[in-house]
């Protein structure tokens, strides 16, 4: 397992995510996104900004199928997600890191299960349901929690934590499950600004350590510019902007968010 | 602030003559149902008369046949032991299927409506048909027990798990975990603590009711107490009266303590 | 540095671990003795499911004609006897449920006496209430009425008791402070928080007293319960289907009624 990864991180660099023109709607014949295309390669970051209710996050939500496309195909380092059902959608799942606006972490387990959750589709309901993590498991777990200074807590519950360490433990959740993507959903909403800064170059330094590609939903047109290499942006349920943060205007901006007022 | 226009100002104090009608009418209600069932207060006086006999006689309390009395006792304590436990273990499934927000429709209303037939019956009616079917004794009350203790763990797990966030199930179910693994991180540790506090409070219910299903033959102290009753023993009645709610005073305090041990 | 720490990791600490090791092991061993000494006959639970049967079929077809000469009076008497019987016992339950809170009634004998009486009052059953009740004053829905009374006393005055101890102590202390008699105190400031909590109570044990008043006729203390333990004597199963029939809609509607009142009212 481990020599067959190390093989394909040499042999095929492609840990991508390409989209291809989705659409969504929930009332037929209104969409909220319509024929969304692109695509990010290797260690790259992409940051998707618009405003509130103009689909982001059921786009982010589209790319691993917890709503499900109206059309248009998704590629996962280069499988088609959208075909899939039942159990091969779940391993699918698997290549797809998720970090959520409100952390979604189980309250009630200590910070370990927490991130070890991250390894619940590669493991028996009857082993997850004993606690049998694979030493491996246990011993990456344990090397994350120490990389985000979290080694202490390991046993505290997950609601003992404060927002900032919440999130970096819903990281370690998402990397442990090996992804091919990143996928992150407003991850810095629910934190104040430092805090938001760091989990940012926390989840960049860990694209570029992994060779994966990072999909970001930022409302936060600043930090979208600081941190990723290029950005997309929505507006009514399309794609208006898609290229480096050097060239966005604030004519781009105005055409995304919509007025002038709030450009001071 | 010249020129003030005087306004009248209203009693700060609303009459509430809804509430006051309210009352009036139950009181017309009391008079009317009394009526209706033949309640008088030349019976209730004559009854008070009897009601110090029958205490008298139940004081002191005759502990002397306590061989018999500690025999039902264990057998109410058994039978409330053995309901409790398929009882529960029966309502962890049947509640789960009946939360409408993890399954379809389709799946929940079968769970729903047995749930809600177990609730509906008081125990003793059940306890009548299941003793009717498999004849005198604990058995009968055990299955009463075990349906009593499905239609109240059931529907209130079910209710549980309709309040819980479904944020962490969001999570786990991109991370390509499976159902069975989605129930067994996301939903039970948000549920489990209720759930325990359900099940040892159902404990404490099948037992008093365990002391109930003997009147009508289903096994358990029931049994004895009726026929003390029926014999007019009432020394041995206070006895059994005593013993019960020393019993159920102990499990209140040992359910008190499991809880702790599940905080 | 990472050496030094040995990476295993295990849900529980050991003392957790034994803590619920014993708690289960105490519930298997209770288990496993009573399924042991509980005098149950094997045979009798394979042979169920056709008694079960054979009962159904025997209930079948329901006897309606038997409704409006025999049931509807008992079920009119089984409602009256919930509602007085609430009534009654809410009654009771004031003055108790107002001793026995803690931060009201500050006398510990008053304390543990109001304790008492609640605790007495719910460890014994309905049934075995009307049962006593039934020595006293005859059979009849006169002991029903009480039975359930003292029943309610328990649960009320529980209920009760902890909505008084959760009530915000400000509005007491600024109308102690003014000087307001004791009642005035109560009726002013205790009371309209507790409302709400009052009525729910109320509408909760009302409809748990619809469910009881229906089966304490079996003891001979009125209502349809006295009709179901004629018919179930006499073998008249198409006449007990009926009467289960109409116990079932009457609580299923009394629970409708409850829960509605109370959406409207919290």
């Amino acid at each position: 397992m481990t020599t067959d990864q190390n093989n394909m991180q040499v042999s095929l660099p492609q840990r991508s995510i390409r989209i291809e023109n989705l659409f969504k709607e929930y009332v037929p014949g209104k969409p909220i996104l319509k024929d969304i295309s692109f695509e990010v390669q290797g260690k790259s970051s992409v940051a998707i900004i618009g405003a509130s209710g103009t689909g982001k996050s059921t786009l982010i939500r589209c790319v691993n199928k917890l709503i499900p496309p109206t059309a248009g195909n998704v590629f996962i380092s280069g499988e088609n997600i959208t075909k899939l059902q039942g159990s091969e959608l779940r391993e699918a799942r698997r290549k797809i890191g998720m970090v959520f606006q409100e952390f979604n972490l189980v309250e009630r387990l200590s910070v370990m299960e927490n991130v070890l959750c991250g390894r619940l589709g590669y493991l028996t309901p009857w082993r997850a349901w004993l606690r049998k993590y694979p030493q491996t498991d246990i011993d990456q777990a344990y090397e994350l929690l120490e990389s985000m200074g979290l080694y202490d807590f390991a046993r505290q519950r997950a609601d003992s934590l404060s927002g900032g360490q919440r999130q970096r433990v819903g990281i370690a959740r998402a990397v442990m499950q090996d992804p091919h993507v990143l996928l992150a959903d407003e991850p810095t909403s629910s934190l104040d600004p430092k805090t938001s800064v760091e989990i940012m170059e926390l989840l960049v330094a860990l694209s570029e350590a992994h060779d994966i590609p990072l999909v970001i939903n930022i409302h936060d047109v600043e930090l979208a510019k600081r941190f990723t290499s290029r950005i997309v942006g929505l507006s009514n349920g399309g794609i208006v902007f898609d290229g480096p943060p050097s060239e966005l205007t604030e004519e781009h901006l105005k055409t995304i968010y919509g007025g002038a007022s709030w450009l001071q | 602030m010249t020129g003030v226009v005087k306004v009248k100002h209203s009693s700060p104090f609303k009459a509430n003559w809804w509430g006051r009608f309210g009352w009036v009418l139950a009181i017309l209600y009391a008079i009317y149902a009394a009526n209706f069932l033949d309640v008088s207060w030349t019976r209730f006086v004559a009854g008070l008369g009897n009601g110090a006999d029958f205490l008298s006689e139940m004081i002191p309390p005759n502990f002397t046949r306590w061989q018999l009395l500690l025999g039902n006792l264990l057998e109410t304590v058994q039978m409330a032991v053995i309901a409790s436990v398929f009882g529960i273990l029966c309502s962890l499934p049947i509640g789960l299927c009946a939360a409408r927000n993890l399954l379809p429709n389709w799946v929940t209303w079968p769970f729903r409506t047995f749930i809600a037939l177990c609730r509906s019956f008081h125990p003793v009616i059940i306890a009548i048909l299941f003793v009717k079917a498999v004849g005198f004794g604990p058995l009968a009350g055990i299955l009463t027990l075990v349906l009593a203790s499905i239609g109240f763990i059931g529907k209130l797990f079910a209710e549980a798990i309709e309040e819980i966030s479904m944020k962490p199930l969001e999570a786990l179910r991109a991370s390509g975990a499976p159902f069975s693994s989605v129930i067994v991180y996301g939903v039970l540790p948000q549920v489990l603590n209720r759930f325990i506090g359900f099940s040892s409070y159902q404990f404490d219910v099948n037992l008093r009711n365990s002391t109930m299903v003997g009147i009508v033959g289903a096994g358990g102290v029931g049994g004895t107490l009726f026929a003390a009753f029926q014999r007019f023993d009432y020394d041995f009645l206070a006895a059994i009266l005593l013993s019960i709610i020393a019993l159920v005073m102990m499990s209140e305090f040992m359910s008190v303590q499991i809880k702790k041990v599940f905080q | 540095m990472s050496e030094i720490k040995v990476n295993t990791w295990e849900r529980f600490t050991f003392g957790e671990r034994m803590a619920r090791f014993i708690v289960f092991f105490g519930f298997a061993l209770a288990l496993s003795i009573s399924l042991r000494t509980v005098e149950v006959i094997p045979e009798f639970l394979l042979d169920a499911p056709t008694q079960v049967a054979d009962l159904l079929a025997r209930m079948w077809p329901l006897d309606y004609a038997y409704y409006p000469q025999g049931i509807h009076h008992a079920l009119m008497e089984t409602l009256h006897v919930a509602t007085l019987g609430t009534l009654l016992g809410v009654l009771m339950a004031v003055p108790v449920g107002i001793m026995g809170a803690n931060n009201i009634v500050r006398v510990p004998a008053l304390h543990w006496l109001a304790k008492l009486i609640l605790v007495s009052s719910r460890s014994v059953n309905s049934l075995v209430w009307a049962l006593l009740f039934v020595a006293v004053f005859g059979p009849g829905p006169l002991a029903g009425t009480i039975a359930i009374g003292f029943r309610s006393v328990g649960f009320v005055g529980k209920l009760l008791a902890e909505a008084l101890e959760e009530t915000n102590p400000g509005p007491v202390e600024a109308l102690t402070a003014a000087g307001a008699p004791w009642l005035s105190v109560f009726v002013k400031s205790y009371w309209p928080q507790v409302a709400p909590a009052f009525w729910g109570i109320f509408l909760f044990r009302w409809d748990i007293n619809v469910r009881e008043s229906a089966v304490i006729g079996l003891v001979g203390a009125g209502g349809i319960g006295m009709v179901l333990d004629t018919a179930l004597n006499l073998f008249y199963w198409d006449r007990v289907s009926v009467v289960l029939l109409s116990i079932f809609v009457v609580v299923i509607v009394a629970e409708l009624l409850v829960t509605n009142i109370r959406k409207r009212i919290i």
